[in-house]
């Protein structure tokens, strides 16, 4: 079991080297959601690389760990590539994604036992309520890890995230730290025009949270803030960081639009994208 | 002919309320939760024995089954309840994604089955839950028939490992199992053997075949009847070599004649020894309200059923 100690530039290149990994991926099979993974990547990064005590070696029930639980699954893409920088498989397997025969599903899964996974996610709206379910076994395991969930702010149209959100203060579950990723973009368009989600501080407070605003795409305020909701644990409260990003961030012509929600670059396109994203680490 | 009598009526949920306590007993990993049918669902025991070992979700079921999965991460072996409306097509996604795909050892216990639920009317009385919960991979599927199976089987998918959908009712029906019977998952219960045609039943249905059956002996009918506690994984092989004595068959269940019992046993007998089968099932359509033994005789789900079913069948096999 341990935290990592990676310096804020080491980190900085798995983030880009993580980035041309989701591009080359997507690209690899034309199929696939880079927008909201390259926009989740320095999250990821600093969450597997930085903020979360694990241990290196996969095991379902994550005894005395941080345990980490993607909902919205589409953006398989960033996780598969941080798990396998972390070492969880190796990296080769990268380029099975979304292929026949592949553990590297289009959304993840338990199903095909790829290591770094432990529930199936892509319906939208499931994962907040699994995280609590976690988090009640650590209490009644008198475990300390920390849980932590990622969610789409389009999949908080999804009703059962607010059955889960009305749970979780009611049950003080304050070894939790959910973050949704305020993109403000889903596939039919922005999710002002699609279905506004209003003030979402407001809300989560409301319902009893422990709210934190991040920029998701400045690593160091992402690891300043997770250290803030880890010290924030433990106090009664759920905690919920509302974790603004560019979807697709890291390559121009992708930032800000839905346009890049599930379309992958063509190889003009990943050519230029690759440009834009120069890594001293290796290409898988 | 094997003759059953009873002492005690009680209903199988209460079974299922008696089994809880046990399992929990058993297995300090056994946890509970509710979506606000605490009392419906016969669990006080259990709270009061394990309070700190059981969640109230309140009324939201899809987050409950959320739960229940996640739990299983870090070895606890959730225990889900509500009525089996709420407990299958309600969340019908969660249990899909979170729990079957996901292989969690989630045990979802569904009171209230059938049209016993009674005088709360169809909006409550699913007939289509064997179903849809058959047709998930890896679910294992359960439907005892009185209250000492329905305790036996409660402690039994404790020590099984993966996700089982347990079926049990409300109304008071006779207890004529063994109360130290063992439950094997995916063994049926021979209930009396026979040899002019075979029934097999499941859940209240079971007591309803017994009924026939005396009355077919008296009309010199041998009918064997066996109790299909597991629908699945079914017990292939108890009901070929019941068929291969009799040569034709009656299903009997308290669900929709599509996608329960009867068509897992016309699909394994499509499929090797093909014979006569009539279904005893509700004909395609929703419930009503009225008492459990009106609607059992309107939906044509009794002993008489059965009976009219096993003279067809038989005419049919010559």
């Amino acid at each position: 079991m341990k935290q990592e100690t990676k310096t804020i530039e080491e980190l900085q290149q798995i983030a880009t080297q993580v980035r041309r990994d989701i591009l080359r991926m997507v690209h690899g099979c034309q199929s696939g959601h880079p927008g909201g993974s390259l926009g989740c990547t320095d999250y990821l990064v600093a969450l597997y690389f930085r903020i979360m005590n694990r241990s290196k070696d996969f095991n379902m029930n994550g005894e005395g760990e941080d345990l980490f639980f993607l909902s919205n699954g589409h953006i398989s893409p960033v996780w598969y590539s941080v798990l396998a920088r972390a070492g969880y498989f190796d990296v080769s397997e990268l380029k099975t994604f979304r292929k026949l025969d592949s553990r590297l599903q289009g959304h993840p899964t338990t199903h095909e036992g790829l290591p770094g996974i432990r529930i199936a996610s892509g319906s939208l709206g499931q994962g907040m309520s699994v995280a609590i379910g976690a988090a009640l076994t650590k209490k009644l395991n008198g475990d300390t890890g920390l849980v932590f969930s990622l969610h789409g702010d389009g999949e908080l149209q999804e009703g059962q995230i607010w059955e889960a959100a009305l749970f979780a203060p009611h049950n003080k579950v304050d070894n939790l730290v959910s973050a949704i990723d305020v993109n403000g973009q889903q596939i039919d368009g922005p999710t002002d025009q699609v279905l506004a989600l209003g003030n979402l501080r407001a809300k989560w407070e409301a319902f009893g949270w422990e709210v934190l605003d991040m920029n998701g795409n400045d690593l160091q305020e992402v690891i300043r803030v997770l250290e803030q909701a880890k010290e924030k644990a433990f106090n009664g409260k759920p905690i919920m960081i509302l974790m603004q990003t560019n979807m697709g961030h890291g390559v121009d012509f992708m930032m800000g639009s839905h346009k890049w929600h599930g379309v992958a670059p063509n190889d003009e396109q990943l050519e230029k994208a690759l440009a834009q994203l120069e890594s001293p680490l290796q290409d898988y | 002919m094997k003759k059953y009598t009873y002492t005690e009526k009680k209903d199988t949920r209460s079974g299922f309320g008696a089994g809880l306590v046990e399992a929990g007993r058993r297995n300090k990993d056994v946890v509970a939760l509710c979506a606000d049918l605490v009392g419906s669902l016969k669990m006080g025991d259990f709270i009061k024995e394990f309070p700190e070992r059981f969640v109230q979700v309140g009324i939201a079921e899809a987050n409950m089954m959320g739960i229940a999965a996640g739990m299983t991460i870090g070895g606890k072996i959730p225990f889900t309840g509500t009525f089996a409306n709420f407990s299958t097509g309600r969340v019908y996604d969660q249990i899909r994604q979170s729990i079957a795909y996901s292989d969690k050892n989630v045990k979802i216990c569904a009171s209230h089955a059938g049209l016993t639920l009674g005088e709360d009317g169809a909006t409550h009385q699913i007939l289509e839950d064997i179903g849809m919960m058959k047709m998930l991979p890896g679910m294992t599927v359960i439907n005892p028939c009185d209250y000492n199976q329905t305790k036996a089987a409660t402690i039994a998918i404790a020590e099984h490992h993966g996700p089982v959908y347990l079926r049990f009712g409300r109304p008071v029906l006779p207890i004529f199992t063994d109360a130290d019977q063992e439950f094997i998952i995916g063994k049926a219960w021979m209930v009396n053997e026979g040899t002019d045609v075979s029934i097999f039943a499941t859940g209240h249905l079971v007591w309803e075949a017994i009924k026939a059956g005396e009355k077919l002996a008296e009309m010199g009918i041998s009918a064997e009847i066996i109790n299909i506690h597991t629908i699945k994984p079914l017990d292939e092989e108890a009901v070929l070599k019941s068929v291969a004595k009799t040569g034709c068959v009656v299903s009997a269940e308290e669900h929709n004649r599509l996608g329960g019992l009867g068509d897992s046993i016309a699909q394994l007998l499509v499929k090797n020894t093909p014979v006569p089968m009539e279904y005893v099932a509700v004909n395609d359509s929703f419930g009503e309200s009225g008492t459990p033994e009106q609607l059992m005789k309107k939906y044509g789900l009794d002993d008489e059923h059965i009976i009219q079913a096993v003279q067809k069948v038989m005419s049919r096999k010559k």
